[in-house]
């Protein structure tokens, strides 16, 4: 008994609710009539296609400065990779490649900027970083307006200023990772293997980085700085390598979004974009201030679980889709949850 | 002399830097004088008091606000009530102000308590919060109301038979405050009784203040651990201030939507906090510090920048959106603004006080009593 107790303080009782949600949907989906294989395939597809963004929080959570909101800066390094990308005219792997290459440039400097000034702002990370990320989004949307684009698939055929709100990737790079070695089952089942690959690739990555010498000094300063600078590790210059890793990933992590959407959203698309990503990495388990790889997989999945399977067994059984709804006191009660429960272990 | 400038240059930077840019904005924008008077006047009389529901907590050191959204939430559920009971005019505003007032109390309770347990990032507690509430409000709003909470008036119902529509009419209520005396100078409406009411409320912050309650709050605000030390009950206190924002800010939002004549059910709360607080940071109050005069130069200035800059962009670009994405980005960037120098300060006293402990200056001593 006191084992399950344990194992219930471990695994914490919001993320025991939430599990236990999706596993009744689950259960539900062939006695409501909806399609399994078909879910499972879109769990998957949305796996892939949010996974990195997931994976972007955990550097900056591993070196203390908290649940990046911020990452909306990322995505805008992303945005730029994609746009310049289309504008040079390139098309498929290439392009995706090219795009992949620009943005990660535009991250590396966003985010050493955007580190500088977090370090300068130690203990209030979040509320800043939430704000700087919104105002950078609408200085970037003036910028969409001015920017002196010329792509006909991108600039508003007539009458209007700038790029569109959306811009269609069909005939560029869509679905380029999703259909790379794509395993189809029947016509409802499909296995994006590209998307999947990438994101457990990068996993790796940063598996092996916090395994190396900076990685650890990163945590290190995560979990105890004052220890971390007696041993002679310069805390501000680890707290800018992880800003800028979480904004370059956030950068990689929207291409790959993009490339299974479709479509790159432009001007206010990103404002709220880091919100479910946090939401995610939350319910599979990190705190504000301790993140592994094992809270990305399960987060992503129990999130992008929920996600696809509320609105239709919601629809099947109730005829009312609240899926928005749902979504919304979820996502964001798990933050509250996170955000109230250090202080309480810590008191 | 030189110094005293300085310090006044220093202190009010946020303030001035907008009368410059407002100072440029308005002749680009191109619009008549008269125009901008009369709708700064009626916008003083819209949002003015939702700005002053947030003086409590800053005083009680727990920062912005941002959970007053619930409290908008509050005031607009007792505004739908009114509507589908068809009372109307000053009765009917009471009577939603009533409805709304055990609805503020409870969340405002819920919110400061959940504060409580968050000492030390209020703010971005808040924040979420208000995006979780507004779940919970939908929720009621868009399924409860019409199949568990009665709903009389069919034409309020969405076509599906349950939840409010989007959008809600006032008509009833539509301006009853503000017309309640009516006041015509030099062919400009003044809003007299909402003014009025403002007034009023703005004495009892400044009595409040006065009181054992406030002076506790100030204290608590200054230092928890000696506040506690001294016997004030130091988070009873912080759910006190939030519980008088939350109820400020439903009456608050309740005059605000008399005015404006129609609700947004699902969006007329969602940015009301956003932009109270761009407006009392533009006024030239601080995380820490922020007062009625904050309050009005902060509307003023605010709403000034939110009438000229569609304008002032469809006349330098030709695009009415660069004006509305400006808008934005300011409302935002102020508030990460006045967010880094709040931390900025505080690292400096931090770092100050730190040197006294290891026997560092007098100078640095002072600045950390300071």
């Amino acid at each position: 008994m006191t084992h399950i107790k344990r194992l219930a303080a471990d695994f914490g009782l919001p993320r025991i609710i939430i599990t236990l949600y999706l596993l009744a949907l689950f259960l539900a989906a062939p006695f409501v009539g909806v399609d399994l294989p078909a879910s499972i395939s879109d769990t998957m597809i949305r796996i892939g296609m949010n996974g990195i963004m997931v994976l972007a929080l955990v550097p900056m959570i591993q070196s203390g400065c908290g649940l990046n909101f911020g990452l909306s800066l990322g995505v805008i390094a992303g945005l730029l990779g994609a746009t310049i990308s289309i504008e040079a005219g390139l098309i498929g792997a290439w392009g995706f490649i090219v795009a992949i290459f620009i943005s990660q440039g535009f991250g590396a400097v966003f985010g050493y900027g955007y580190g500088k000034l977090l370090n300068r702002v130690k203990g209030g990370e979040m509320m800043i970083a939430t704000y700087v990320g919104f105002s950078s989004v609408m200085i970037m949307s003036i910028a969409w307006l001015i920017l002196p684009f010329k792509s006909p698939t991108m600039i508003w055929g007539y009458g209007g200023t700038g790029l569109r709100t959306t811009i269609s990737v069909e005939g560029f790079w869509r679905h380029i990772l999703d259909d790379f070695l794509v395993i189809q089952i029947g016509d409802n089942f499909k296995f994006p293997t590209g998307a999947v690959l990438v994101f457990i690739l990068m996993s790796l990555l940063i598996w092996v980085f916090f395994h190396l010498k900076t990685g650890t000094a990163i945590t290190a300063v995560g979990s105890n700085p004052t220890y971390a600078r007696a041993s002679g590790i310069n805390i501000d210059r680890m707290r800018i390598v992880s800003v800028m890793m979480s904004t370059m990933l956030g950068a990689l992590g929207i291409l790959i979004f993009e490339q299974s959407f479709g479509f790159i959203q432009l001007y206010e698309g990103p404002l709220y974009m880091a919100f479910p990503a946090v939401a995610a990495i939350l319910i599979g388990g990190a705190g504000v201030n301790k993140a592994t790889l094992t809270n990305v997989f399960i987060g992503a999945a129990l999130y992008q679980g929920i996600l696809t399977m509320t609105p239709s067994i919601f629809n099947a059984v109730l005829k009312v889709d609240m899926s928005d709804v749902i979504r919304i006191i979820v996502s964001n009660g798990m933050i509250l949850y996170a955000l109230t429960r250090k202080s309480k272990v810590a008191k | 002399m030189i110094s005293k400038l300085r310090l006044f240059l220093i202190e009010n930077a946020v303030v001035i830097l907008f009368v410059l840019l407002i100072a440029f904005a308005i002749p680009v924008s191109g619009l008549p004088a008269s125009f901008l008077l009369q709708e700064i006047l009626t916008r003083l009389g819209r949002n003015t008091f939702l700005v002053i529901a947030l003086l409590l907590p800053i005083m009680a050191g727990m920062g912005l606000n941002f959970g007053m959204v619930l409290g908008a939430m509050a005031g607009q559920i007792g505004l739908i009530f009114i509507t589908d009971w068809g009372v109307v005019g000053l009765p009917g505003l009471l009577l939603a102000m009533i409805i709304s007032l055990p609805i503020s109390v409870f969340l405002g309770w819920l919110c400061g308590s959940i504060m409580n347990l968050a000492k030390g990032r209020e703010m971005v507690t808040g924040f979420i919060l208000a995006f979780f509430m507004n779940g919970l409000y939908m929720m009621v709003v868009l399924y409860a109301m019409g199949s568990i909470i009665p709903v009389f008036n069919p034409e309020m119902l969405l076509s599906r038979g349950y939840g409010i529509r989007n959008v809600v009419g006032l008509d009833g209520v539509r301006q009853c405050l503000d017309n309640l005396i009516p006041l015509k100078i030099a062919g400009l409406n003044i809003p007299v009784f909402s003014f009025l009411i403002i007034a009023a409320v703005s004495w009892f912050i400044v009595w409040f203040r006065k009181t054992k309650l406030g002076q506790d709050m100030r204290a608590a605000g200054q230092d928890r651990a000696v506040s506690g030390a001294a016997g004030i009950p130091v988070e009873q206190t912080r759910i006190v201030a939030i519980i008088i924002s939350t109820v400020l800010a439903g009456i608050g939002q309740i005059i605000f939507l008399q005015n404006l004549g129609t609700i947004n059910t699902t969006s007329s709360h969602e940015q009301i906090g956003m932009f109270s607080i761009a407006a009392l940071l533009i006024g030239g109050a601080s995380v820490t510090k922020a007062s009625i005069p904050n309050v009005i130069v902060g509307v003023i200035l605010f709403h000034l920048l939110f009438l000229v800059s569609p304008m002032a962009g469809k006349n330098l670009i030709g695009s009415g959106m660069l004006g509305e994405y400006f808008r934005q980005f300011v409302s935002y960037g102020v508030i990460a603004l006045a967010l880094v120098l709040y931390e900025w300060k505080r690292a400096a006293q931090e770092h100050a006080s730190r040197a006294t402990l290891r026997g560092g200056a007098p100078a640095d001593g002072k600045e950390a009593a300071a």
